[in-house]
């Protein structure tokens, strides 16, 4: 008789710990077959509170750490990444995904940490500078993280697309609450297990799983997320916008159908860090 | 103007003398001295679209009165839907048409054009500024105009040279750029949003405040002599309703706005379903933090700049001071003092140094909330100098006894009103500051290096200035975090917000 | 010779507080702006007239040259609504000279002394220099101070030649010069009012400088000195004067400097009894723009005595 394997609980990566939601709800995640896979927790709102807690835990020492510490930290994750690398071309695979294309949607995530990772101690250098005032102050602009970011997912790609959406966010010292692809969610489930073995502190990425008709509202209006990136249809960029305008948050869509091409060089970009960016300028006169 | 002083220390000092005090009296009084150069008004001021002034489709004007003295200046058009769409047509003619086929290398002529045609009716454009402001001449004189016209020459050097502004990319212009201005630095917002927008190789619509149109409107004069190809700035006035056609235009790539964040609110609402690109300017309640080590002297001058500033129409004003306990009790004396000095009046008079309150609206709501104040019990001193008897006017007001709870620690007032509070550490002057939804400015005060970038690292505040306060360049990237708005105005970072990146 | 107290620089500056070099600069620049006309234009220069201590200090002094400076110090112009200045300043040689001219007329007679402007001869000679002067009927002594001892931290020494001076000086007010230019730094300039202005007396002066080196008076260096004396009057309830010297040549600087102790020191210090304007050529330029404000016409300098013009 065949051993009969053990199958993974899906717990979901919220402020260092795997937890299921708080309601205790779940859905059934079936394969490309059609065949029952895994019961996925469905996140609620106060899971989302719960995780902007943790964030904001998170975020003053996250942002603290040097740039070349956050570097080496996301490339630690690349690394993670790499080496079980078949465990999540599998759960790509879930979706539908053939074989070869999975590897390679994992492929181009690990490379995309890696690009991530290498600008963290540059981008400074290239969005800041130097303002030559007329008058004797020194002037110097610099960037800062925003704060809490928002991350919905996209459906397509479903671990490249997360990594491109959130490594640039966490790079420069954001925390996120990252809404996994709702159709494709086990890819998120196998990266929060990643996170917990890198070297990322706990609360930095927090991932959720659930329906999106359910968590974007509080996507939205939740005022402590300071930002939004995500992928989103016409009438959700809607309802995120007007959520997004009450408390002046930044909300970075980008729209679903379009059909990005994640795993073309167009994206990834500094452009997409400096979008989570908040620009600090500072006087200071020039005397004795 | 005699200054009473309103001071009622009478305690005794040391060896029963009485404690000294200055005397700021009337012993030498400045004569009035008005600025007398012509503004050069025109009674009846049109829209100005596609390169001409035109009467507006509806018929309809409105005055505009000086907040001085409360006398018409002159009849402002009010634009409706078909005006604002009659702009938005001209701006995309423009767009497609010359402005957009235009070298960068031309454009930037353009624009050094203007900043020197501005340069050259400086003195007329203040005193019109001042009229219909009711801000003090010398700020007009030597800050307002004088930075306007810094802005377009600034700007004009980076329009043959914007592969420059992105690192790595290409840059393009967005195409039709809608604008909505404040009535706090009329000409000043203008250039602001003109410049950056013009040099990226946009055009524009921009919708000046009601209270303020006649700056904007003499600069449609400044475009027509600098020979502006038709259409690729037009100038619609009106007050809210031609700003929401002007902001809900589907025209527009992106609109900027400059104003309160209660409008921004509504403006981000209303856009919700489009994918216009956003710039919001908004409010703020910026506090100046002065620690014991201050060079005070300096500090009590920072923080008068910080707040009494253009009456405190000023979205970064210090209006909340946070002063370290040891040094509390001279520091608010020396304001005391300082204030007594201030001369309220007359806008033209070259020696004010706080001018008219731009409208009766805002008079009283600046009235309404430092009533709050004085219910809530904080403690209010201002001088008891004379005011005119015709126009707004406003006393330079200090509330000691401030709690944050208070609603004018928490509120823009948007008036010469200064709130004081105290902190004990470091820690604290920081939590304080940050306690707000505000974020963009903040003022810090200390000798020490080190931890002036500690705070500059820690206060949520878009602009910090250290050892200063109020300080502007076109060079210098301004604009807020978190519910002071998104997105910058000036030096490189603010230019990128009217590109998009190809 | 006294050692200096161990950071005896950064307790007192510590004690005194710090000065922003740009934001005095910022501050005075507004004084620039203040457009003064008419009436307060006339009452200003008048009392400008009053505070000038009318300056000869030059090797070729003679006491027919200082007569002619008396003359010039009690009536300054034909028109009678034209006060007489404050003081003659002269060398210590000249005192009896000069004395002999304005004795109980109100203007007083100072004499720099201390071996001005350098101030490098042994104490005792500098208090003899002190004495021999007030003998001679000095009102006024204008001493430097001892630089060296400043910057080199002994402040203990710069404090105790004061002292010393002050004693010498018996009745006869003292003006304590800072020699600013050799300061530097207006927290130099902050601290030495401070050193200066808790030994001296009620009634004493501070004063930039000698008029012998490169910087003199500027509205920066008077906004820091006048800021130093209202801070110490507040604090001690003692209010010394101050005496601007050297580079104020025009009326409208005159003013300048003016509107700076009406704004800082208040209504108590625009007198010649707390303020001073140490001075020669600006005499002439204040009476030509009275003289312009009377007759509503500019005047040539020639009109006027004793100009140094002669084109």
């Amino acid at each position: 008789m065949s051993r009969l394997p053990v199958n993974k609980t899906a717990k979901v990566y919220v402020g260092g710990a795997f937890i299921r939601s708080e309601s205790n709800r779940v859905y059934p995640l079936k394969d490309a077959g059609g065949a029952f896979y895994a019961n996925i927790p469905q996140c609620t709102r106060k899971d989302l509170r719960n995780a902007v807690e943790a964030a904001a835990k998170a975020g003053p020492g996250w942002a603290k750490r040097t740039a070349y510490n956050r570097g080496q930290i996301l490339y630690r994750l690349g690394e993670m990444l790499e080496a079980r690398k078949a465990e999540m071309a599998d759960a790509v695979a879930v979706g539908g995904a053939g074989k070869a294309a999975a590897a390679r949607e994992v492929a181009v995530a690990v490379d995309r940490l890696i690009y991530y990772a290498g600008w963290a101690d540059k981008y400074e250098q290239v969005l800041g500078n130097v303002n030559p005032v007329a008058a004797p102050y020194f002037n110097f602009t610099v960037t800062e993280p925003m704060g809490i970011v928002g991350v919905i997912a996209p459906d397509e790609a479903p671990i490249l697309g997360l990594i491109s959406l959130l490594a640039p966010v966490i790079v420069s010292g954001n925390t996120a609450i990252a809404l996994a692809s709702e159709k494709q969610p086990f890819p998120a489930i196998v990266l929060g297990e990643m996170l917990a073995t890198s070297d990322l502190p706990g609360g930095v990425v927090n991932l959720l799983t659930g329906f999106r008709k359910e968590m974007v509202p509080t996507f939205a209006s939740h005022s402590h997320i300071r930002a939004l990136a995500g992928v989103a249809g016409a009438e959700d960029r809607k309802t995120l916008r007007l959520g997004a305008a009450e408390s002046i948050k930044r909300a970075r869509l980008i729209k679903a159908e379009d059909k990005t091409d994640w795993s073309a060089a167009s994206a990834q970009s500094l452009y997409a860090i400096r979008d989570f960016l908040e620009f600090k300028t500072t006087w200071h006169p020039i005397g004795a | 103007m005699a200054i009473l002083t309103q001071d009622k220390r009478k305690a005794a000092g040391r060896n029963g003398r009485p404690l000294p005090e200055l005397i700021f009296g009337d012993l030498w009084e400045f004569d009035p001295a008005p600025e007398s150069a012509d503004p050069k008004l025109k009674a009846r001021y049109d829209l100005f679209v596609g390169g001409d002034f035109v009467a507006p489709k509806s018929g309809r004007y409105f005055d505009s009165v000086s907040p001085g003295n409360e006398q018409k200046l002159a009849e402002i058009a009010l634009a409706g839907p078909a005006d604002v769409d009659a702009a938005y047509q001209a701006a995309r003619r423009a767009f497609e048409g010359p402005w957009g086929r235009m070298p960068g290398r031309e454009r930037a002529k353009y624009l050094f054009r203007i900043a020197r045609l501005l340069q050259e009716r400086a003195r007329e454009f203040a005193v019109a500024e001042s009229l219909d402001g009711g801000k003090p001449i010398k700020e007009s004189r030597d800050f307002d105009v004088p930075m306007a016209a810094a802005h377009f020459f600034y700007h004009a050097g980076w329009a043959d040279k914007l592969e420059y502004v992105a690192p790595g990319r290409k840059v393009a212009p967005l195409g039709v750029v809608g604008q909505v201005i404040p009535w706090n630095f009329p000409l000043l917002m203008l250039a602001w949003k003109l410049a950056p927008a013009l040099a990226m190789g946009n055009t524009v619509v921009l919708k000046p405040a009601e209270t303020t149109s006649i700056t904007a409107l003499k600069l449609a004069e400044i475009i027509q002599d600098a020979g502006l190809p038709p259409g690729v700035v037009n100038f619609v006035t009106g007050a809210g309703e031609t700003g929401a056609a002007v902001m809900n235009h589907p025209t527009p790539a992106k609109v900027a706005f400059t104003g309160s964040t209660e409008v921004g609110k509504i403006i981000l609402r209303a856009l919700a379903g489009t994918e216009k690109k956003l710039t919001m300017e908004l409010g703020g309640k910026a506090a100046n933090i002065i620690f014991d080590d201050a060079p005070i002297g300096q500090a009590v001058e920072g923080i008068i700049n910080g707040i009494f500033f253009n009456q405190g129409h000023v979205c970064c004003a210090g209006s909340r001071l946070l002063v370290h306990e040891p040094v509390a009790e001279e520091v608010v004396a020396k304001l005391r003092q300082r204030i007594r000095v201030l001369r309220v009046g007359d806008p033209l008079d070259k020696n004010t140094d706080i001018g008219a309150i731009n409208s009766r609206e805002q008079l009283e709501k600046i009235r309404a909330l430092v009533d709050s104040g004085v219910k809530e019990g904080a403690q209010l001193f201002q001088p008891l100098c004379r005011l005119p008897s015709k126009g707004w006017y406003f006393r330079p007001t200090l509330f000691t006894e401030v709690t944050q709870s208070h609603r004018i620690a928490r509120e823009e007032i948007f008036g010469p009103v200064l709130s004081i509070l105290t902190f004990r550490t470091v820690e604290e002057a920081v939590e304080k500051a940050n306690n707000t939804a505000y974020g963009l400015s903040a003022g810090v005060w200390t000798d020490k290096g080190s931890r002036i970038l500690k705070m500059s690292t820690e206060l949520k505040a878009g602009v910090v200035w250290a050892n200063t306060y109020n300080k502007f360049d076109p060079a210098s990237p301004f604009g807020g975090y978190k519910e002071s708005g998104f997105g910058r105005e000036g030096g490189r970072q603010g230019l990128l917000d009217y590109a998009q990146l190809a | 010779m006294p050692s200096p107290a161990p950071k005896a620089y950064a307790r007192l500056l510590d004690e005194v507080g710090p000065v922003d070099a740009v934001g005095i600069e910022e501050r005075v620049a507004k004084y620039a702006t203040r457009s003064i006309k008419k009436s307060a234009k006339v009452w200003g220069l008048k009392a400008a007239v009053s505070m000038v201590d009318l300056t000869t200090l030059e090797g070729k002094d003679t006491p027919g040259k200082v007569a002619s400076l008396c003359r010039k110090a009690l009536r300054p112009h034909d028109d009678e609504g034209v006060p007489a200045v404050a003081a003659v300043c002269v060398y210590p040689s000249m005192v009896r000279h000069a004395k002999s001219h304005v004795a109980d007329t109100g203007v007083k007679v100072a004499s720099v002394a201390t071996a001005f402007p350098s101030g490098q001869a042994p104490l005792k000679t500098r208090l003899a220099e002190v004495r021999a002067a007030v003998a001679d009927g000095a009102d006024e002594i204008d001493m430097v101070i001892n630089r060296g001892a400043f910057l080199a931290g002994e402040f203990g020494e710069v404090q105790d030649e004061i002292s010393a001076v002050v004693e010498a000086c018996g009745d006869a007010a003292l003006k304590v010069i800072l020699e600013v230019s050799e300061l530097e730094t207006y927290d130099s300039i902050r601290l030495a009012s401070f050193l200066a202005m808790r030994v001296i007396r009620e009634g004493d002066f501070i004063k930039t400088s000698t008029g012998k080196t490169s910087l003199n008076a500027t509205l920066g260096n008077n906004q820091v000195m006048i800021e130093a004396i209202r801070d110490f009057y507040l604090d001690a309830g003692v209010a010394i004067g101050m005496k601007p010297a050297g580079g104020i040549r025009s009326a409208k600087q005159a003013l300048q400097f003016l509107i700076a102790v009406k704004e800082t020191l208040g209504d108590a210090w625009l007198t010649n009894e707390r303020y001073r304007f140490g001075a020669s050529s600006l005499l002439n330029d204040l009476l030509r723009q009275l003289e312009r404000e009377r007759t509503g016409a500019y005047q040539a300098p020639y009109y006027f005595s004793e100009a140094a013009e002669s084109y």
